[in-house]
């Protein structure tokens, strides 16, 4: 990769904070393509709104199951009980053996008036925030769509661009488990990458942006579509890959709540690694890197 | 300024302060965004956008059903040990109980609209037509899924028998139950398909179910089964089958129970 012509913020005027004249010279290379920029924000709408529309589906029937059928009778790996007693609701989250107490945010929250009422996930994380799965729905399809022909654009996009190969494929070296296990170590020291070595993604940051735009999103589209009674017929191969309608929806799950843990590490990562140089390397491009062999 | 204060630190002051700025302001935003999804559901120009979704599904699915692919039809040991029955259990009218006391041999199901031949066909006449059996899984719309071995007959065959008049376009299916229990008829359930699912070989008016008949809970006499839709499609209590150009006329205009509460009329998603 060439070197692009750097801006050098290190002799700006002081401005309103004198101590930048401290900084070791920095300079502007450019990290993220338009297509990147444009593709990530319009995912962290389409992300945000199929979170919540979907919790609102998922509150329709809170009990997930395993297999080619899966309703109230049958048994449910997770469910979000209501239960009534005493005269008022009380929510319990069933997992598997476990049974949580969950009265306030699962199974039973409090409506605009302040009154306990049975829903799965509460009002504040669903669209819209009262019970509708005609609204959510239209909500869900809609951002679903745009979802959908984002990412398409992003993979074509990012393989045409060698954006993949060039950014995103771990090296041999990289993947060796001395070099993994240093990784590891550092981001748990929260010591990030200076200089030279900040103009790349580290391995971790490879490894983890490959699971979610290769397995986890691409995983929640063809989940989404096995719970379409038309696309199964048109496409059966669906049924067989995730091992029925129930199984797709528990997997529809999984995986959102794994990209809700992936979006949690990312953004303490993007406030602890410096929010306001990750935020314009996302919105302009340009990231701001240390120039190497100075200050420190 | 002490240049072995680490370079962080210093940078992070002025930095702090502004972060709590954006927090405040993300904070609020936040808010507004909590309060205005609901005012942003209730527009009804985003509303119609979003509606409209439903458009670019039907035809994107309609592009890849157009050979008509079957339904996966299941084993006899897939078959769901508890079938949930759903909406109504019990139509409550008069006329219903009545039917029901006496076994259904009085009941007719009528067949009009833009046919050649209009029909009123009793349950014997329909089970000596062309049968099929089938099991296959019934998506609810809510999320849950049961299957079930359905034996009917194909919709195919009835309309063929009362043949189609010109400019026929939807099958529209009125039952027996008012889910919306209204005094009047407007809470009457009824359903509408397009011709390219009413002539679907797995389309069939069951009149059977798991090897039994079936069931009042399930929809007894006669129910549809169009398996490539949810499960509010799967119209219980079908008392007449009507062949029309459009469903626009009848109670909400949408073409359905639940289309008229908002729910999509294609639900093959």
């Amino acid at each position: 990769m060439t070197s692009p012509p750097a801006m050098t913020t290190a002799r700006m005027p002081s401005g309103l904070f004198r101590h930048r004249a401290l900084r070791p010279p920095r300079q502007l290379v450019p990290r993220h393509s338009a297509l990147v920029r444009v593709t990530h924000w319009i995912n962290v709408l389409c992300f945000s709104l199929l979170l919540m529309s979907g919790a609102q589906i998922f509150n329709a029937h809170p009990r997930l199951y395993w297999g080619q059928y899966g309703a109230d009778y049958d048994h449910a790996w997770l469910s979000m009980d209501s239960l009534r007693s005493d005269g008022h609701w009380r929510g319990v989250l069933h997992l598997g053996p476990l049974s949580v107490e969950t009265t306030g945010v699962l199974g039973a929250s409090k409506d605009g008036a302040g009154n306990l009422q049975p829903r799965g996930f509460p009002s504040w994380l669903t669209i819209p925030s009262y019970q509708d799965l005609a609204d959510g729905r239209h909500w869900h399809f809609f951002f679903a769509w745009l979802f959908a022909i984002n990412g398409a654009v992003y993979l074509v996009g990012g393989l045409l661009s060698r954006h993949f190969r060039r950014d995103l494929l771990p090296t041999k070296a990289e993947l060796a488990p001395s070099h993994l296990a240093q990784e590891v170590v550092d981001h748990a020291k929260l010591d990030f990458p200076k200089g030279e070595a900040a103009r790349r993604y580290n391995v971790l940051q490879k490894l983890t942006y490959l699971a979610v735009a290769f397995v986890l999103l691409p995983g929640m589209v063809l989940t989404g579509l096995t719970m379409s009674p038309g696309l199964d017929s048109a496409v059966p191969f669906l049924l067989d890959l995730f091992g029925g309608r129930p199984s797709a929806r528990s997997l529809h799950f999984i995986f959102a709540s794994a990209l809700v843990a992936f979006v949690v590490v990312h953004l303490v990562m993007v406030l602890l690694s410096g929010v306001w140089n990750n935020l314009r390397s996302m919105i302009t491009g340009r990231y701001a890197i240390e120039v190497e062999g100075d200050a420190r | 300024m002490n240049p072995d204060v680490p370079f962080r630190k210093g940078r992070m002051t002025p930095f702090q302060a502004r972060r709590r700025w954006l927090t405040t302001l993300a904070a609020g935003a936040g808010t507004l965004a909590l309060g205005g999804c609901d005012r942003a559901v209730e527009d009804r120009r985003i509303a119609g956008t979003l509606a409209n979704t439903e458009k670019l599904t039907l035809a994107s699915q309609r592009l890849l059903l157009d050979h008509q692919p079957l339904a996966r039809e299941y084993g006899e040991r897939d078959v769901s040990p508890v079938f949930r029955a759903n909406g109504s259990s019990m139509p409550a009218s008069p006329e219903y109980a009545r039917l029901l006391q006496g076994r259904f041999v009085d009941w007719r199901l009528q067949v009009d609209g833009l046919v050649q031949r209009p029909l009123s066909l009793s349950l014997a006449e329909l089970k000596a037509m062309k049968t099929r059996s089938q099991i296959t899984r019934h998506d609810c719309v809510e999320g849950w899924s049961a299957i079930g071995k359905w034996q009917g007959v194909p919709l195919s065959q009835v309309l063929d028998l009362a043949g189609l008049k010109p400019g026929a376009r939807y099958v529209i299916f009125h039952c027996a139950d008012n889910l919306a229990e209204t005094k009047d008829d407007s809470g009457l359930y009824y359903e509408s398909i397009d011709l390219l699912d009413a002539y679907h070989p797995q389309t069939i008016l069951a009149y059977g179910m798991n090897g039994n008949e079936l069931p009042v809970a399930h929809g007894a006499p006669l129910r549809l089964r169009v398996e490539r839709q949810l499960g509010y499609k799967q119209a219980k209590y079908v008392m007449r089958v009507e062949v029309a150009d459009a469903y626009a006329h009848l109670n909400g205009g949408k073409g359905g129970f639940w289309e008229d509460r908002g729910y999509e009329w294609y639900a093959g998603i």
